[in-house]
């Protein structure tokens, strides 16, 4: 208990812990509706797209902030034109679309870095974050941002849920289906660049998809699960945290490694529950893997 | 046209130096495997799926490096050791997009692990292994390296070309494949271990982040361009190879853009080229009435099984 008192003497620390609250609040509320409308690919490349933008804002001499949106936002809109929902592709020309944004963009940002003449450990730094460098003015406008992107969420929550669980009886009611989708792209684009200036974009995936993935394994309730999904994301951003102060190893790590053994868990108890309930080997068989 | 004239002009001053001709001679057997097994990755809908291998080829490769171990072997063994299992727990040898998310989402946690385990255990300067398995090395490849490179790009093409015919069946309808007795499961499994194969191998020369631009820019063009399905294959072996030599070209003779970068946005501009030649035809065909491509929609399973 003493030591605990003694890591939240350290300023960095607590600013950490307060920036990574944020995050995880944010991430799991978007990741909950991105897992539940089967949008991982694009959820992954948005917070990929966070790192050329920064490179490129360096490279440009501006803000990283304006490179991290700017970029997001717009991979949000190319990413949303070539939505299956709205009819005009298929989901492999969609997933074809979006591995190519998402290979361009890392290639660009390589490139952005490699013509501001490589400081590599900025380019690990891009790429993997650095939750213990973070500073109060970064807290704040995290927070401005963070709420931001809530207040959007919870605006557009009630029918996004409708279009995401039934687009077609939801258009058939007069939802407007590929509006809502847009925006929330658009939406989830602002959280993961706002997120991936902390934990780095490659890390900020970790907590979009594990604790919303998990939520959804155990219950199928939106309200309940989005409770839970966000729980889970500030349980495990602050035990990573904490066990990273206490050892010498990266902070992503614990973070991810903690999140992935309670989706292990929660899919695991899972198929054993649902194994003991169904006796006929047909349905057992069924089980998704 | 007379672009390509200069191009093939500068490709043959090129190749009087050693490490771009070592990596004239990787890069056309990492491409034109990419091309092939891109084109099944984007007609099964699986390009997620080389999304989540080309980040764990990154966990293997500084696995392999923490470790002690060559590069490679980490490389290889992560990715078709992931890819197998993928296929083997998913349904019908796909498995679903948000159980690959998360494995992969912790494959990273566990690469930035070994990444700061190899950084700390070795002394200094190297900083740039975690950034050349990122973001690829082709230019650094030896000449040995580069002809087990190109061998097993080789070998992998002729892997496919091998199985295209049953591997075409049962990725378009996957039923009636089954049930004219071809295995659905064995093929989706082993043809996931030939992406893993290919993942391992494109990660060498254009790094494990940039590999899904050479998986699925070129296929995507094919199928695009084409609606059949041995002329897509070869297309997009084609376009493959064509981006690596154009790209390795363009950072010769500009030396600022990195290969990687150079070989990505070719690959890109072939992509966007076909995706907006195809969005005005068929807005042409449908004013005319009549379809540019020959034949409409996706191959059909009859023609599959005649072809």
């Amino acid at each position: 208990m003493n030591s605990l008192r003694e890591l939240f003497g350290y300023p960095f620390m607590v600013n950490a812990l307060q920036a990574g609250t944020i995050v995880a609040v944010v991430s799991a509320s978007m990741g909950w509706f991105m897992v539940l409308r089967r949008q991982t690919f694009a959820g992954h490349t948005l917070s990929i797209v966070g790192f050329p933008g920064a490179a490129g804002a360096i490279l440009l001499g501006i803000s990283p902030a304006f490179g991290y949106f700017g970029f997001c936002a717009v991979a949000a809109l190319l990413i949303g034109a070539a939505d299956p929902r709205a009819g005009t592709t298929t989901y492999r020309q969609e997933s074809a679309l979006i591995g190519t944004v998402q290979a361009m963009a890392l290639a660009s940002g390589f490139l952005f870095v490699s013509l501001y003449h490589g400081n590599l450990n900025g380019l690990t730094g891009l790429l993997f974050g650095s939750f213990l460098g973070i500073t109060r003015g970064q807290v704040l406008t995290l927070l401005a941002v963070g709420a931001g992107a809530l207040v959007g969420l919870a605006i557009i929550a009630r029918p996004l849920l409708f279009a995401s669980v039934d687009p077609e009886v939801a258009a058939a009611a007069g939802l407007p289906v590929r509006a809502l989708s847009l925006g929330f792209l658009l939406l989830l684009a602002v959280a993961v660049a706002e997120t991936a200036q902390i934990t780095g974009a490659l890390l900020v995936f970790a907590l979009l998809v594990l604790p919303p993935a998990t939520a959804q394994t155990i219950t199928g309730r939106p309200a309940f699960g989005l409770g839970l999904s966000v729980t889970l994301a500030m349980v495990v951003t602050w035990a990573g945290l904490v066990a990273a102060y206490y050892t010498p190893y990266p902070t992503g790590a614990f973070i991810t490694t903690f999140s992935f053994a309670a989706y292990a868990l929660a899919r695991g108890t899972r198929w054993l529950a649902e194994r003991s309930r169904s006796t006929r080997p047909v349905i057992a068989s069924e089980v998704p893997g | 046209m007379s672009t390509l004239v200069a191009m093939a002009g500068s490709i043959t001053s090129i190749l009087s130096h050693p490490f771009l001709r070592h990596a004239f001679l990787a890069g056309t057997g990492i491409a034109a495997s990419c091309g092939l097994v891109g084109y099944f990755v984007v007609l099964r809908g699986q390009v997620f799926t080389g999304d989540a291998l080309s980040h764990v080829a990154f966990t293997g490769a500084l696995a392999a490096l923490a470790a002690g171990f060559d590069l490679r072997l980490g490389l290889f063994g992560a990715t078709v050791a992931v890819a197998v299992g993928m296929g083997v727990l998913g349904r019908s040898g796909r498995a679903d997009d948000v159980v690959i998310g998360s494995v992969f989402a912790w494959m990273l946690g566990l690469g930035v692990l070994f990444l700061s385990i190899y950084t700390a255990g070795s002394s200094g300067s190297n900083g740039t292994a975690g950034v050349s398995v990122l973001f690829g090395s082709i230019l650094g490849l030896s000449g040995g390296a580069a002809r087990i490179a190109a061998a097993i790009g080789g070998a992998v093409c002729a892997g496919i070309v091998l199985v295209a015919r049953p591997l075409l069946f049962a990725s378009v309808d996957e039923g009636i494949a089954a049930a004219a007795g071809v295995p659905v499961r064995a093929l989706g499994v082993g043809f996931l271990a030939l992406v893993g194969v290919t993942a391992a191998e494109t990660t060498q020369a254009v790094g494990a982040l940039l590999l899904l631009g050479l998986l699925a820019a070129p296929a995507a063009a094919a199928h695009r361009l084409t609606d059949h399905p041995y002329r897509g294959l070869a297309l997009s072996a084609a376009l493959a190879v064509l981006a690596m030599w154009a790209g390795l070209t363009l950072s010769y003779v500009f030396p600022a853009t990195p290969p990687s970068f150079a070989v990505v946005a070719v690959a890109t501009v072939i992509y966007a080229a076909a995706a907006g030649r195809g969005t005005v035809l068929r807005g042409l065909a449908r004013r005319g009435g009549r379809n540019p491509s020959g034949d409409n929609g996706s191959p059909r399973a009859e023609e599959v099984e005649h072809a």
